[in-house]
């Protein structure tokens, strides 16, 4: 099959609104004989149900947690992009659109990016309509900060919990929405695989996870919000349950995955301290606009740090190597989180890292401190010269920006940030890969749609801080109700889709063999056992640099991990319970094949891009090599069985409207 | 250091349930609580046993997912934060440690340590949103300048993370702390004021027919809420409620 992305002809400024005059529609009446499947409550998936609904449509809703509210968008922190220009330093669609591609390092669909670009504005317009509380000036306009990779202040947020504050008006959209009826909301449900009859996606089997029952749920089209497959890194700073399922039974029933290696490793996450850590933190990007990152210049001082017989603040300025301010002056500090990560690793694998593990590197705040003090004692009419008194003003303004992130870190570090600096080392944060999906935002199967982090589109081989929750409520409230609706205006005479047809019968069985299988098992291994070996191989050889050679060990080490894994796991209970071990089983397995297909990705694209850092592929200075004569595509792969037998499709990408250059942060 | 946990077992809903001893040794001060259930619950499993079960996701004290009594508070001894957010420095070596679910006539026990709060949504959807089409045709989000006090209270107040430790706190099982924080979050801001009279005696009505007690000021909710919520927002509720019933009774 080839791929069609679809993009409407045109100017790329007119694509959307010339497409959206020209779609078919659904009138009110018809809207009410159709049901939609949404698999996910997060940002995407919470405001496509919530809109879906207001228009009309019937819409089922699935989440693993207990409530709709619990995704994991809730843990976003810093901030949303759009482009306002409400701080008049010259921000506008085009340079959003061009901010975006270029962070991507060149490796998305223009046409995608600029709608969503155009679309940002609405977003803040609508969450402020529905009541979400950002932060504002005392002249009671919305507030902004800065992210990564941009010159602007675009990001609208909402202290450090901004999507937290998003999901909850999403949220509350919803249930507006569940109270009409018009959404039938299943909490605790897993979706566990797609149905497809006559080629089109028409329901899903799901598993209640209090009774264990098997269900069928039927509808004319299912949409895949599910979030991104960053746990296959075992520590991550996804939520515990997030997982590829939903994403990886939609590949394994036609749908293409594409970039599977383009991951976002995030720079500023708390290190880890013991084999028993579940999990990594993040601290915010957003931290960065106050934060100055640094490791001693000074073998020496690192090992009194180690030793603990100096602390931080005993090395003096002159020993102490800025390294991002050193060799990005333009954007220091701020670069985008790909470099910046790519610049720890190279400082702590050279030796210099600050603690016992040397993972870590300091982010900085006493110059904020300083500075924001300052100019509080100015206001004030205090004296500036007063340390003590500059100190505690800005500390401050510092706990009113980022409040909640440095009580994060003390609870969990134990350590003051506000004393001492924090310290810092990249997690795996975020996945650019997902499902390919076209224009519509539809997969290669007919009826099947993938929205926010589950699918591919918008952000290339690296995403930009804060544009995540811009394209998770982009998708969900302004582009797929117009792009579904036109999918959907063929099947007003359809009728409601039957549970009862062959298709669910060969699929519910699929779903309960497997489900048996792994509970009578009874092997001698827990599931986290396999998770974290996976992880590991993960880590060393698909994170942040990797070589052909890695990349194929990874893949025959996955690929025995798995088979090890379907031959020895051991599942307490039965099926037909509340049982946590059977759910992380099934979500691991899954990720035992994504894990090779990731690494087969990354194998097969012999450059450097973004996330995506090949060993043999850079610079003299360790800088990216892209290679955009052979690879300017993105890879969409083909299910065939074994991972390592997928089929590459390659949809190349052309740029019209945007120069291609060598993407530098000097 | 080495624990001695009592933690709560029930097989399910219908099972009585019961207090089960489990040593422990060799605890990090380092780990969260929560990653010393998963090491017990490794253990478990290793010996043939069935793990704990227990709810949780983000552990970053956000999402509101997991919940525990422990030792007789809820989300533990520290304050201000989730249970998944407790380290074990906060204990010490030989300590016995109570686990216990979250208890409330309206949160019944699904299993062991998880609760089933989906009466905690139903009072959200029955008021707990501006009713705003999501068609993108709002105004511009500067049109109504919102004085930052206002702003600031209000963010304060939609920080809630439905955890229901507020709930499982109170003798009274009452949720006014919680349904306050939704329904203040609303009042302070300019598009939330429209509906506000229906939306508190809404919210209110739905939070007694669920079984939720009736408020004593007690202010042990404040007390143990992760959040900080303020029991400034049950006054304001009050207020608001009172007003509410007044202008329809005119
Ligand atoms: C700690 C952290 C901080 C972040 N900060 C920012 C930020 O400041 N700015 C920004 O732009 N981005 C940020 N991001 C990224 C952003 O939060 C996510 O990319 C985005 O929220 C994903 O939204 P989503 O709706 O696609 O998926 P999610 O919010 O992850 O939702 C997934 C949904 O799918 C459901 N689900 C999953 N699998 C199944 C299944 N098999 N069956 C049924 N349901 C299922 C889940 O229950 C959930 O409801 C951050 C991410 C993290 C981890
Ligand atoms: S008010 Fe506090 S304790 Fe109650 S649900 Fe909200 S966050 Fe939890
Ligand atoms: S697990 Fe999310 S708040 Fe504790």
């Amino acid at each position: 099959m080839k791929l069609d992305s679809k993009v409407p002809e045109g100017n790329l400024k007119d694509k959307w609104t010339n497409y959206k005059d020209s779609i078919n529609l659904v009138n009110p009446a018809n809207k009410r004989n159709i049901d939609i499947i949404v698999v996910g409550t997060g940002l995407a998936g919470g405001s496509a149900s919530a809109t879906l609904a207001e228009l009309g449509y019937n819409v089922k809703a699935f989440c693993y947690q207990d409530s709709p509210r619990r995704a994991h968008s809730i843990a976003a922190q810093g901030g949303i992009n759009a482009a306002k220009n409400y701080q008049g330093d010259g921000d506008s669609t085009y340079r959003l659109f061009y901010d975006t591609v270029k962070g991507g390092d060149y490796r998305s669909r223009e046409a995608n990016v600029f709608r969503l670009a155009e679309v940002s504005t609405n977003i803040i317009d609508q969450c402020v309509a529905q009541g979400v509380p950002f932060a504002r000036d005392y002249g009671g306009l919305l507030d902004n900060r800065s992210f990564g990779g941009v010159l602007v202040s675009r990001t609208f947020y909402a202290k450090g919990q901004t999507g937290q504050q998003l999901l909850l008006g999403a949220y509350s959209a919803m249930n507006r929405q569940i109270a009409r009826g018009k959404i039938k909301m299943n909490n605790r449900h897993e979706m566990l695989d797609i149905v497809i009859v006559d080629g089109k996606a028409r329901g899903i089997i799901a598993r209640n996870l209090v009774t264990g029952e098997i269900e069928r749920h039927s509808a004319h089209a299912v949409v895949i919000a599910s979030g991104g497959y960053g746990n296959v890194y075992f520590l991550s700073t996804n939520a515990m349950g997030s997982n590829a399922t939903a994403a990886w039974k939609a590949h394994k029933k036609g749908a293409h995955f594409a970039n599977p290696c383009y991951t976002q490793i995030h720079p500023t996450c708390i290190p880890r301290s013991g084999d028993y850590q579940s999990k990594l933190t993040l601290m915010s990007e957003s931290l960065r606009n106050d934060g100055r990152i640094w490791v001693p210049k000074n073998k020496k001082d690192v090992d009194a740090l180690r030793n603990g017989t100096i602390r931080a603040v005993d090395i003096s300025e002159a020993d102490r190597d800025y390294y991002l301010e050193r060799r990005y002056p333009a954007f220091g500090n701020l670069v985008p989180r790909d470099v910046a990560s790519r610049a720890a690793k190279e400082r702590c694998d050279a030796g210099f890292g600050v603690n016992q593990t040397g993972e870590a590197v300091f982010l900085d705040f006493s110059a904020a401190i300083e500075r924001y003090g300052k100019e509080q004692a100015l206001l004030k009419g205090l004296d500036s010269n007063n340390k003590d008194k500059v100190k505690e003003l800005g500390t401050e303004i510092v706990r009113s920006k980022y409040g909640n992130l440095f009580q994060m870190y003390e609870k969990i570090v134990d350590e003051n940030p506000y004393q001492t600096p924090m310290m810092i080392y990249p997690a795996v944060h975020y996945t650019m890969g997902g499902i390919w999906v076209d224009y519509n935002l539809m997969t290669s199967v007919d009826g099947l749609y993938a929205i926010g982090e589950a699918n591919f589109s918008d952000h290339g081989a690296n995403r930009l801080g804060a544009s995540a929750l811009m394209q998770g409520l982009a998708d969900g409230y302004f582009v797929l109700p117009y792009t579904i609706g036109d999918y959907l205006s063929n099947d007003i005479r359809t009728g409601p889709i039957s549970t009862s047809s062959k298709e669910f019968d060969v699929a519910e069985k699929e779903v309960v063999e497997r489900i048996e299988k792994l509970i009578n098992n009874k092997g001698s291994n827990t599931v986290d056992h396999y998770h974290k070996k996976l992880g590991k191989i993960m880590w060393d050889k698909c994170g942040m640099a990797r070589t052909e050679k890695g990349l194929k060990d990874a893949m025959s080490e996955i690929k025995k991990l798995r088979e090890d894994f379907w031959e020895n796991v051991s599942i307490p209970g039965n099926s037909s319970e509340m049982n946590k071990e059977l759910e992380k089983a099934g979500r691991v397995a899954d990720f035992l094949e994504l894990g090779e297909l990731f690494a087969k990705d990354a194998l097969e694209r012999n450059e450097s891009c973004g996330g995506h850092f090949r060993e043999e592929y850079a610079t003299l200075e360790g800088e990216a090599e892209r290679d955009d004569k052979d690879f300017s595509y993105v890879s969409a792969w083909e299910y065939k069985g074994e991972p390592a037998d997928a089929i590459l499709h390659k949809e190349e990408l052309s740029f019209e409207n945007i120069e291609v250059k060598v993407r530098s942060y000097k | 250091m080495n624990l001695n946990l009592k933690i709560w077992r029930q097989k399910d809903a219908n099972d009585k349930g019961k207090i089960v001893e489990y040593p422990i040794a060799n605890v990090s001060e380092h780990m969260s609580f929560l990653e010393m259930l998963d090491v017990l619950n490794e253990e478990l499993i290793e010996k043939g046993d069935e793990p704990v079960a227990f709810d949780h996701d983000c552990r970053e004290g956000i999402c509101g997912m997991c919940s525990l009594y422990i030792n007789g508070e809820a989300h533990g001894p520290d304050r201000g934060v989730t249970t998944c957010q407790l380290h074990m420095r906060k204990f010490k070596d030989g300590d016995t440690i109570f686990i216990e679910p979250f208890r409330a006539t309206a949160l019944p026990v699904v299993k062991d340590l998880v609760v089933d709060r989906s009466a905690m949504d139903r009072i959200q959807q029955a008021g707990g949103f501006v009713s705003v089409n999501t068609s993108g045709n709002t105004q511009d989000a500067n049109a109504i300048p919102i004085a930052k006090e206002n702003a600031d209270k209000a963010f304060d107040a939609a920080t809630c993370i439905g955890c229901g430790a507020c709930i499982a706190t109170c003798k009274n099982s009452s949720a006014m702390l919680y349904v306050s924080a939704k329904v203040s979050q609303f009042s302070l801001l300019p598009q939330g004021q429209v509906e506000a009279k229906e939306r508190v005696k809404n919210m209110v009505n739905k939070m007694d027919e669920e079984g939720f007690g009736n408020c004593t000021n007690t202010g042990a909710c404040e007390v143990e809420c992760p959040k900080g919520i303020s029991l400034e927002n049950i006054s304001r509720m009050n207020r608001e409620f009172l007003a509410a019933n007044f202008s329809s009774k005119k």
